[in-house]
């Protein structure tokens, strides 16, 4: 029997993204977006007080001989086993899984199932999405954590790092990563499949590979600050901190990190996220909804690949990020 | 054929009438956590009643039409024949072409061997002193047709388990449970805590409940608290009325008025379950640590209540932080302590948290902290995030001497609507982006 709450519950099902706030733990988030989708779903008006009927013996006035008849009357009363008080609330716990996770330290996309959604949230987290993060720095210093809230180990200059020294460092990183990237796709470079793959950017590495990263670009430079934008896969927040180090160190001096931000997770960017005031059911359901929405329109887009996109700009966008959706349209469809 | 079956609706007959008569046995037992014994598989019935019947075993229920005295009787002696010797269930001796009858309709019919005769049957006790033999022939059958004044007489109460897990199995049937759910007590939470099931079911309503509630509402509590005050605390319910009307005498000689007392109550519900010497212990150390006068003690305990009852060891840790680690004056404390009495009971971590953050980061001084002490009240990121975005826009000035002065009152106490528009002159989506640029 579908009650109110149900049907909430009903509406919950699905893939949604929050920012998550620096400085706190994801199972803290977690367990604080679980109560607050409770709340909401237990709000709802529990069903109707039921009865139970009770036959009571009437006396009977007359004790006839031989015939005397049945008198029983039926009274209708409450049974108190189903009220609210006695059997607690319909939901006392709901399953709320976490996608890729983030450390303490970082903020940014946090991607969450409930209910059925969960099994998509493993498709996710199997497949390989590229994730997106921006990466704060400082130079001059050197922590044993390689964050600015550890402890400090070295202090060094860094007056002679220009912009393109630091661009060049990081397009050697780029190269490598590239090269592993290769590596571990398992394709064979000599051939022409291969080379079409690789032109258009949907290499991607098959089975178990360590951190690789897709893409690597300095946003913004002031010495001694400096923000990187990665692109990654199979990475950890402290696999970044310590790719800032080592930038540090090819630049003859060192670099902490001051933040780790995750702009982008598969298809959830940071626009639609939720920041921590808006994690009540309401806005939760209309995220669910609006990400649906837009993953019928990406794939609307996707089955009509004649139809004319426009510019060469445009085009390259859509081939960009043509291989994260065609990548994740196996779980995409499911939610 | 040579077991004997026993039908369910029998089974629970028998059940039924020595578990509607026998409460005063079940408040001998626990009722909680014990998992529900109870077997309904009929070829298992004869080994696991004995061993897992908690409840004797009554007289049978062939005893049509009993007089509830006779009946007593022989529950009583019931319950002493199953202490002496462990019950016996007893055949009784009918014909055996009954057992060429479906098996489910045979019944087994349960004799204490003491005497006493059956009115049916004319059988009497004494013959039957054997152990028991399941090869033989059961007693009357299912389907023996009774008189229809028989059948209206026979009263059939509902089955209730001997121990179950939940109390919804006895609400339907008890006075004192049916009336906590009207007044509002949360038993679903209650039946979880140990023993505090089994408690409130043997109390009985109108001795015990009733007095205390009246007690409660002549203090002066509401009857919409009475709800949550059981919730929280089922004990009152079990505190002597001595002892309560010895307490709320205390509090009123040390001049607490009868709102302030009924407040305190209804704010705390284990306020009443503590003595008198430690509730003075308590008050004397408020008193003497904060180096308040008596009036102001008053306020702060009727303010915060529960600082009468818990623990005194993290309230004078709190202390000991405001003074050594941030560094604030005796003056400075009290009046912190009369605004924000909160602050002796909060978490150490957190509270140093806020302040290294307020005073060393956003820059502020001790005596614009003591002028504002909701700040401490506040929450980390809340503030955070808050002055950040001030500083982000450029007005993040708290110093009250120079211009465009923001208050730290307004910056920790708004909600988010006002702030965006009234401090930070910026629209709540801004606000929001800004929150993802953290």
């Amino acid at each position: 029997m579908t009650t109110p709450s149900v049907r909430v519950f009903h509406k919950l099902e699905g893939l949604f993204s929050i920012y998550k706030p620096p400085g706190v733990h994801w199972k803290l988030v977690r367990d604080t977006v679980e109560t607050n989708l409770l709340k909401g779903i237990n709000a709802a008006p529990p069903p109707g007080p039921r009865q139970r009927v009770q036959f009571l013996a009437e006396p009977t006035s007359v004790m006839a001989e031989g015939s005397s008849e049945l008198t029983l009357s039926a009274a209708s009363v409450p049974a108190l086993a189903h009220h609210p008080l006695v059997s607690g609330p319909e939901f006392q716990h709901i399953g709320v899984g976490v996608g890729h996770r983030l450390d303490v330290f970082s903020s940014g996309v946090l991607v969450l199932g409930v209910g059925q959604a969960n099994k998509a949230l493993t498709d996710l987290y199997r497949s390989h999405v590229t994730r997106d993060y921006t990466l704060e720095g400082e130079l001059g210093m050197a922590t044993d954590n390689f964050s600015h809230t550890g402890r400090l180990i070295e202090r060094t200059t860094y007056d002679h790092i220009t912009r393109d020294k630091l661009e060049r460092v990081l397009a050697m990183m780029q190269g490598s990563n590239q090269k592993a990237l290769l590596t571990y796709s398992k394709v064979d470079m000599s051939t022409q499949e291969a080379y079409e793959l690789a032109v258009k950017g949907e290499l991607r590495p098959d089975g178990k590979s360590p951190p690789i990263m897709t893409g690597l670009r300095l946003l913004h430079f002031q010495p001694p600050h400096f923000t990187l934008e990665v692109q990654c896969l199979n990475e950890t927040q402290r696999y970044l901190c310590r790719i800032l180090h080592e930038v540090g160190l090819e630049l003859r001096s060192t670099a902490v990190c001051k933040g780790v931000r995750r702009t982008r997770d598969g298809p959830f960017t940071i626009q639609h996220a939720l920041t921590h005031q808006h994690w009540t059911s309401p806005d939760v359901i209309q995220a669910i909804r609006q990400y649906r929405s837009s993953r019928k329109a990406g794939k609307a887009k996707h089955t009509q690949p004649g139809k004319d996109t426009g510019t060469a700009s445009q085009r390259q966008e859509m081939a960009e990020e043509a291989p994260v959706n065609r990548v994740y349209f196996v779980f995409v469809k499911l939610f | 054929m040579s077991c004997v079956f026993i039908t369910d609706f029998y089974m629970a007959l028998t059940c039924i009438q020595l578990c509607q008569r026998c409460t005063s046995l079940l408040r001998s037992r626990s009722v909680g956590i014990i998992t529900l014994q109870y077997s309904t598989d009929a070829q298992n019935w004869p080994a696991a009643l004995w061993n897992s019947f908690i409840v004797p075993v009554l007289p049978s229920v062939l005893q049509r039409s009993p007089s509830p005295s006779q009946t007593r009787q022989r529950w009583n002696l019931g319950v002493r024949s199953y202490c002496e010797s462990h019950a016996k269930v007893q055949p009784s001796q009918t014909k055996h072409g009954n057992t060429d009858e479906l098996p489910g309709t045979d019944m087994v019919s349960y004799q204490n061997p003491l005497s006493h005769q059956l009115r049916d049957g004319g059988m009497l006790l004494k013959e039957w002193q054997t152990a028991l033999d399941l090869d033989d022939a059961p007693g009357h059958s299912a389907l023996e047709e009774i008189s229809h004044e028989e059948a209206v007489r026979m009263d059939i109460p509902a089955a209730l388990p001997p121990v179950s897990i939940s109390l919804k199995d006895y609400v339907n049937e008890s006075e004192t449970l049916s009336k906590l759910v009207q007044l509002g007590v949360q038993l679903w939470k209650l039946e979880q805590r140990p023993n505090v099931g089994s408690m409130l079911l043997r109390l009985d309503f109108q001795t015990d409940v009733t007095p205390r509630l009246v007690f409660l509402k002549q203090l002066g509590v509401e009857d919409s608290r009475l709800g949550y005050l059981i919730s929280h605390n089922p004990f009152i319910l079990t505190e002597s009325l001595e002892n309560l009307q010895a307490r709320v005498a205390y509090l009123r000689s040390k001049k607490f008025s009868a709102e302030s007392v009924a407040s305190m109550v209804s704010r705390a519900p284990y306020l009443l379950n503590f003595s008198v010497k430690r509730m003075d212990n308590r008050l004397g150390f408020y008193q003497q640590q904060l180096g308040l006068s008596a009036q102001k003690t008053r306020d702060v305990v009727v303010r915060l209540p529960r600082l009468l009852c818990g623990s005194l060891e993290p309230v004078k840790e709190n202390l000991k932080i405001c003074k050594l680690e941030m560094g604030f004056r005796e003056n400075e404390l009290q009046h912190i302590v009369t605004v924000i009495p909160k602050v002796l009971t909060a978490n150490k971590r957190k509270l140093t948290q806020i302040f290294d953050y307020i005073h060393n980061t956003m820059n502020i001084p001790h005596d614009l902290i003591v002028k504002f002490p909701q700040v401490l009240n506040a929450k980390y990121l809340r503030i955070k995030e808050r002055h950040l975005f001030l500083q982000y826009l450029d007005k993040a000035q708290y110093d009250p001497a120079k211009p465009n002065y923001i208050c730290l009152d307004k910056l920790v106490s708004l909600p988010d609507e006002a702030f965006c528009t009234e401090v930070a002159s910026a629209t709540l989506k801004d606000f929001e982006l800004f929150q993802k640029t953290m």
